[in-house]
């Protein structure tokens, strides 16, 4: 009967994934210098399981090209080859490549080889080059190596020392060597080396103690030998050298017993280092639609919905028989309801809440990458990974924060020789921060460049037509200009360009998550851009307001003040637009009756109260007939089953069973016609 | 209401038995016309009860309701086919219809008059209207007569898309 395999596909793929954000994370962890052996380890782990993985489910393409960066990283991991600048691309690269075939795999479309076919051609370079291992200083011609590498010139000599522990293992070495033997159609030599056979009485019979030294007289593929020591690559030393020069083997074989010694050391020693925890865990940062909860938040749920079920039955006791003697019971009752809703409804959200990790560790790649193009020098801090935040704030966080990282390392840190000439340590450090704050979640970037020019951006918003000649702005002011959607044009100053590139869209999409960014810069010290954002998209802050007959919800985020007027605040501006003197500024006014068209009558305007919002730095004021309860709500989609309504960003269902609906501020602006207006310095009496 | 999803129940198990494939229909009464949807995509059937307005909607829009914690917009069918509106009373009711369209299923209810029936009828018996191409022709899929007298079909998936 046979199995069919295609039902584990999927969990190969996701483990696939995790293994190559593993492999990634650990190339980036990866000191060239000293490199850690467990975080060799790691990498070697990873692309051995995905290998066999392949192997087993028959993507030969991909076990293939697994197979070649599996060797070289088995000759780094075992000290034969040292790790360097060039290696780490190259691995990073095919880590990006595996996963293109992964991705090709999955979606079922035809692989394209092409990029896979040139880094194994790169591999197979590298590890022609230099014979690894203790063939010390040669240097051959590398044209005449890689042929002779490929087939071993005249054949190959072969060192095979295994672990003591082979045999326990189930590896046969006579079952290799015969394999070997039909694979060079028997023309190979075989000797033994004794030297490690203990005295007679001291010999463990199911140890292995011998060590075998291959000769194979035959041009055979490098790989084929490769592949019949496979499995035993973990359990013993093989040593391949292409036979050529006699030299070699004498080399090789002169200094048995102490050749022996000091790898002996290493593979003993590695088990030790292995049993470390590893301190960074293997995240994945793929955005699947299912997610995973930790054991601990489902047991705290089945308690809290126990608790729930046994509030309900102690309930429905007290009113089979209920009489007013019992009020006092039910109230109780009613609130240990209320308690039980409320820490279940928690619960069921923290669900959704998964650590901000999952975005940050994209970064250090990301860094990586940007600041070797740019050639800087970059070392990037992270703190607060662990901070926990809602799945799909998550998901729509992380193009903003690639953003605002670029434009850290393009534009924030200076040059390496800039920064020496001003002082500063020549690597720039970004800074990455995370953390709670009364119900938000606040995200830091904080670079020590060179900050934003403020002189820069004036200049350029005055060309741009965003400020008028002259005006005065305070610095905060002049900050929030490279936000406005109009600053980023293509004549921008280099300097200073991409400061303002699509910094409108990073603050619209913060915004579409109802949160907000400030940024903060000192000239020459750096800038820091600091993300708030809500837990959740579920629920939300909510004011409620009632307009006519109709209840609408503004998010409490968005509202400045609420006032209600007492004196002629009010101007009239063009004969239909009124405008309100808020203090030392002129704020629109908005009538959401008329906007929304509400039956509603009218009422005089000092009657009314008037809730000041703001987004995108815009402030308008809307009218309404009066301001109900604070309360949470949890957003409901309006568009499933209707469509977008301008205005308005979703519904609510209030205690009463009605929908109410939720005013989007943003929009509601762009309705008013607000959004149309010019930032005048002289507009602002200040 | 478990009036009507008794003369459902009982309309639907005995079911024509003779060999023709047969539809399902269930009929509501529109000023003095029957109008017949598509039994399989009813969900449920419930009494009016006001809704929440939605910002510059079209006037067929009467508003959303809560549906059970889903959000569900009510499109008045006397206005939505400029018949005279009238004042709800106690057997205006509301279907709930759940149809599948390419971006998913999406669920509106419908205000009619009052319930009528439920009918079967073969595939294929359903005339072409033959009225042209004016607003109202789109969202009507045939005509089919019933015990002598003429029942609309109505095309469901153009009756509850909402243009721009």
């Amino acid at each position: 009967m046979s199995i069919d395999l295609s039902q584990f596909h999927q969990v190969f793929y996701e483990e696939s994934y995790e293994g190559l954000d593993a492999m990634e994370q650990g190339l980036l962890d990866l000191d060239l210098v000293d490199p850690d052996a467990e975080v060799i380890n790691t990498i070697f782990r990873a692309a051995h399981s995905m290998k066999g993985g392949a192997g087993t489910f028959g993507f030969t393409h991909v076990a293939e090209f697994t197979h070649v960066l599996e060797t070289l990283l088995d000759q780094i991991r075992s000290g034969q080859r040292a790790m360097s600048q060039g290696i780490q691309n190259l691995l990073l690269t095919s880590v990006d490549c595996i996963r293109g075939l992964m991705q090709g795999l999955q979606s079922g479309a035809e692989a394209d080889l092409t990029d896979a076919h040139d880094l194994k051609q790169q591999f197979e370079a590298i590890l022609s080059n230099e014979t690894p291992a203790d063939v010390s200083d040669e240097t051959i011609d590398t044209n005449q190596t890689s042929v002779e590498e490929e087939t071993g010139g005249s054949g190959w000599h072969i060192r095979f020392i295994p672990e003591l522990t082979l045999l326990q293992t189930g590896n046969e070495p006579v079952r290799m060597f015969r394999q070997l033997a039909d694979a060079c159609d028997g023309q190979m030599k075989i000797s033994v080396d004794t030297t490690r056979l203990p005295v007679f009485t001291s010999m463990d019979p199911e140890m292995c103690y011998l060590v075998w030294e291959v000769q194979v007289d035959k041009a055979i593929d490098r790989s084929v030998i490769d592949e019949i020591f496979e499995w035993v690559i973990d359990d013993a030393e093989i040593i391949i050298t292409p036979l050529g020069e006699s030299s070699v083997i004498k080399e090789v074989v002169e200094p048995v017993p102490q050749a022996i010694q000091p790898k002996e050391e290493k593979t003993l020693s590695k088990p030790v280092e292995k049993e470390k925890p590893s301190t960074k865990q293997p995240a994945k940062t793929q955005e699947s639609s299912s997610i995973r909860v930790s054991i601990d938040k489902v047991d705290s749920l089945i308690n809290m919905v126990g608790e729930l079920v046994i509030t309900q039955s102690m309930l429905g006791q007290l009113g089979q028989n209920f009489d007013i003697t019992r009020v006092q019971r039910l109230q109780e009752g009613l609130a240990q309801l209320e308690h039980n809703t409320r820490e279940l409804q928690e619960s069921v959200m923290k669900i959704r809440m998964m650590p901000i990790s999952f975005v940050f560790s994209r970064f250090p790649r990301l860094v990586r990458d940007v600041s070797i193009s740019l050639d800087k020098k970059i070392n990037l801090e992270m703190s607060g990974e662990n901070t926990e935040l809602d799945k799909t704030v998550m998901e729509k966080i992380g193009d903003p924060m690639v953003h605002l990282i670029r434009n850290s390392i393009d534009h924030g840190i200076e040059m390496p020789a800039d920064r020496i000439a001003a002082g500063k340590a020549e690597t720039g450090t970004v800074k990455l921060d995370a953390y709670h704050q009364s119900g938000n979640i606040v995200i830091e970037i904080k670079d020590d460049g060179a900050g934003l020019n403020t002189d820069r951006i004036l200049q350029k918003a005055i060309e741009n037509g965003l400020v008028a000649e002259g005006a005065n702005l305070s610095q905060e002011q002049i900050f929030d200009l490279i936000f406005q959607p109009g600053f980023s044009t293509a004549d921008v100053v280099s300097d200073l360009s991409g400061r303002g590139v699509g910094m409108d869209v990073v603050r619209r999409n913060i915004a579409a998550l109802n949160g907000s960014i400030e940024v903060s810069s000192e000239r020459g010290k750096g800038s820091r851009f600091v993300i708030r954002l809500p837990l959740t998209l579920a629920i939300l802050d909510g004011q409620l307001v009632q307009v006519g007959k109709e209840i609408y919800i503004f998010p409490l985020v968005s509202i400045v003040e609420s006032i209600q007027l007492d004196d002629l605040s009010i101007n009239n501006v063009g004969g239909h637009s009124d405008v309100l003197q808020l203090r030392d500024e002129y704020v629109p006014i908005v009538h959401l009756d008329d906007i929304f068209n509400i039956a509603n009558e009218k009422r005089p305007i000092e009657e009314s109260i008037i809730v000041v919002v703001e987004t995108d730095g815009e402030k308008i004021g809307v009218v309404v007939d009066e301001l109900l309860g604070q309360q949470q709500v949890v957003i409901k989609s309006l568009e499933e089953n209707y469509k977008r309504v301008d205005g308005i960003s979703g519904a609510t269902i209030l205690g009463d069973g009605t929908v109410a609906l939720i005013v989007d501020i943003s929009s509601l602006t762009k309705m008013s016609g607000a959004s149309s207006k010019i930032i005048d310095g002289s507009h602002k009496a200040a | 209401m478990s009036e009507v999803s008794e003369i459902i129940d009982t309309e639907v198990s005995s079911a024509q038995d003779d060999g023709i494939l047969t539809e399902q229909y269930l009929t509501f009464i529109m000023s003095g016309e029957e109008y017949g949807v598509d039994i399989l995509a009813v969900q449920e059937i419930r009494g009016w009860e006001s809704a929440t307005p939605i910002p510059n909607s079209p006037k067929f829009i009467k508003g959303v309701i809560n549906l059970r914690g889903t959000i569900v917009p009510i499109i008045d069918l006397r206005q939505r086919f400029d018949l005279a509106e009238i004042e709800y009373g106690d057997e205006t009711v509301v279907v709930v219809l759940r149809i599948y369209t390419q971006n998913g299923t999406r669920t509106m209810g419908i205000i009619v008059d009052a319930i009528s029936d439920v009918y079967d009828v073969p595939i294929g018996d359903a005339r072409n209207t033959g009225m042209g191409d004016n607003q109202n022709s789109n969202f009507i899929k045939g005509l089919v007569t019933v015990n002598k007298h003429m029942v609309i079909l109505l095309e469901l998936e153009n009756l509850l898309t909402i243009e721009d």
